[in-house]
């Protein structure tokens, strides 16, 4: 006798969703004729910021949709492009050189990073995160940081957190000089390439010299950080900062008072400050605005609150504030790094909590224990307490977020990141808005966005 | 409805950043944000997907019951200096939540993102369509049961071994 499965109600058979290819047939990401595009879409695409009750926005109802598709042509910008700072991809509408939509398509350089931290210990987590932005590696580092902290109670000696704020703040200053630097050579100023790649080179040689890499540290640990300064590290940090400090000032000859520079930068993509909270824009873009919104200001961590800054704003959103911005920043920068040098207090650059650092090197040949304790906190790691934690920081880029979930194990469950140019790079079709080919080099420039960050 | 009020009228505990953690039911998700967003939470930094399958012990307050995902959304008051965060459970039979998009058109990417990785899908976006995935891709990654590495890297007309 045989027993049809089917027909048997002792059988219970487990309800699935029918997902997997179901959802995939979603439609493509490229930017499609106007004739196949939504109302809302084509909005989104020409600048509209939907919703906004105030009328000062454009509404998707008064997008010209009457212009047929044989008038306009579809032009693919990157993922090569050279000035798309890596591989991002801009489908732009092009009305002779005018731009009428743009639409960036981004995950050419997805890694699956969240994926991959989700395998990886706590103690291996930071090597993961400074792969992200790698413009900004220990910020992203200390981003991850100060989340599994958070988680773990933990708390980090003085000294670890205020080389924690000047290896930072180098890095600010680092990120901004290849930002002046690419931002120089896309408006054609190669001179600015060279000089702000070589400013850079002195902040990547110290890095070097404290954290063994130029990029990618992997400095910043939980706990604190990986190794104390080096020997002399005042005086090398007295040089960058006297050197970088003078050469803002030439920068400041080779730009800011120059007529085709301003040229291409004042009242090009404007932005105003409701369009940019609407947008969720952080960092210079918001601050250009008008916003004095610092994270380091608003919302303290490490010892923000003991240092003296200004936070740079602007007033017209254009490209120029950005640029203006960024550099104020670097100047600004060097005043709390300056500051750090002289305040750097005596300790431990690591917290002695047993669980988190490892013992130090001579104890491992004298002690059994020693030995064994190091070798389970590399090879399992430690382990966290479940529960789940926001934690901000203030990139060169603006919020860089980092939502952590821990089941408490040795590994965090849901490692999420938000990166601030994933979320920024939405504005580039509302700065786009009546602008032409030759605009969309530098506004892309000046939101400054990081596809290892983006796409992560 | 101010923070206060959606504070009272749902389960709430306090994060670690000292920031209260709303769960708020899947029906009231849209509302609620929207009344956060007029009292003055003008900015939404982060809406991110979890899937919780195979989490041992999860700590929710009384009164909410655990499904597979978790759409989680953090909102910022600039003016307020304060954070709220914004839980909501969504069952893997009907994995969808409602766009916040009309609210705030930032979250345009972030929740293309959360359907692209994580498979919610949200009812009223304009493009839903994957984001750092390729289109024709199949499957969700960031799912548990997704395996990781287990597509292995097609080259084109790759040479064979010589």
């Amino acid at each position: 006798m045989t027993i049809d499965a089917r027909d048997s109600s002792d059988v219970r058979r487990i309800e699935r969703p029918d997902l997997l290819t179901a959802e995939t047939s979603e439609g493509t990401q490229e930017m499609r004729r106007r004739a196949d595009t939504s109302k809302e879409e084509l909005g989104r695409e020409t600048g509209a910021v939907v919703r906004l009750p105030e009328g000062t926005f454009l509404d998707p109802a008064q997008v010209d949709v009457e212009r047929t598709d044989d008038e306009t042509m579809i032009l693919n910008m990157g993922p090569q492009h050279p000035s798309t700072h890596g591989v991002l991809r801009l489908m732009l509408e092009l009305d002779g050189e005018f731009v009428l939509r743009v639409k960036p398509i981004i995950g050419y350089l997805h890694t699956g990073m969240e994926k991959t931290a989700e395998e990886l210990t706590y103690v291996q987590g930071a090597t993961n995160v400074t792969r992200m932005d790698y413009l900004s590696p220990l910020i992203n580092e200390l981003g991850f940081s100060l989340a599994v902290e958070r988680l773990l109670g933990v708390v980090v000696p003085d000294r670890a957190q205020w080389i924690r704020m000047l290896m930072s703040e180098l890095n600010r200053i680092s990120s901004h000089l290849v930002w002046m630097a690419t931002n120089g050579m896309d408006v054609g100023s190669s001179s600015m390439m060279i000089y702000g790649l070589r400013e850079r080179e002195m902040i990547l040689a110290f890095f070097e010299k404290t954290t063994g890499l130029r990029m990618n540290c992997n400095y910043i640990r939980p706990g604190g950080v990986a190794a104390d300064l080096p020997d002399g590290w005042e005086d090398d940090v007295t040089v960058i900062c006297d050197t970088i400090e003078a050469r803002t000032f030439e920068y400041d000859e080779l730009l800011t008072g120059q007529p085709i520079f301003h040229l291409r930068m004042d009242g090009v993509g404007g932005l105003t400050a409701e369009e940019a909270l609407a947008l969720g824009l952080t960092g210079p873009l918001l601050r250009s605005t008008g916003v004095p919104w610092d994270l380091r200001r608003a919302m303290p961590y490490l010892k923000y609150d003991e240092v003296d800054f200004d936070v740079i704003v602007g007033t017209y959103g254009d490209n120029f504030d950005r640029y203006a911005i960024r550099l104020n920043e670097i100047r600004e920068s060097v005043r709390i790094i300056r500051q750090v040098a002289e305040r750097m207090p005596r300790g431990d650059y690591r917290t002695q909590d047993a669980k988190v650092t490892p013992p130090p090197r001579g104890r491992i040949d004298a002690s059994m224990e020693a030995l064994i304790h190091h070798f389970k906190l590399f090879t399992e790691g430690f382990r966290v307490p479940a529960g789940e934690v926001y934690s901000a920081v203030e990139s060169p880029r603006g919020e860089l977020g980092t939502y952590l979930v821990s089941d408490g194990s040795a590994k965090p469950f849901r490692l999420h990141v938000r990166g601030p140019s994933f979320v920024n790079l939405q504005a580039v079709s509302l700065l786009m808005r009546g602008g032409m080919m030759s605009d969309t080099i530098t506004i892309v420039s000046t939101i400054d966005p990081v596809m290892g960050e983006v796409d992560r | 409805m101010t923070e206060s009020e959606v504070v009272d009228r749902f389960p709430t505990v306090v994060g670690l950043g000292g920031e209260h953690v709303v769960f708020v039911p899947r029906d009231a998700y849209a509302d609620t944000i929207g009344g956060l967003r007029d009292s003055g939470f003008e900015m939404c930094v982060d809406v991110c997907a979890v899937d919780y399958l195979g989490h041992p012990g999860r700590d929710l307050p009384d009164g909410v019951v655990g499904e597979r995902f978790e759409v989680v959304v953090n909102l910022l008051s600039l003016s307020q200096k304060r954070r709220v965060r914004i839980r909501v459970q969504v069952p893997e039979m009907d994995a969808s939540v409602d766009s916040l998009f009309d609210l705030y058109p930032g979250t345009e990417a972030m929740e293309r993102e959360a359907f692209d990785l994580m498979g919610v899908v949200f009812d009223g976006h304009p493009d839903l369509s994957r984001i750092l995935m390729p289109e024709e891709w199949e499957g969700h990654p960031l799912r548990k049961d997704y395996g990781a590495g287990r597509v292995p890297v097609q080259f084109k007309e790759a040479p064979g071994p010589r």
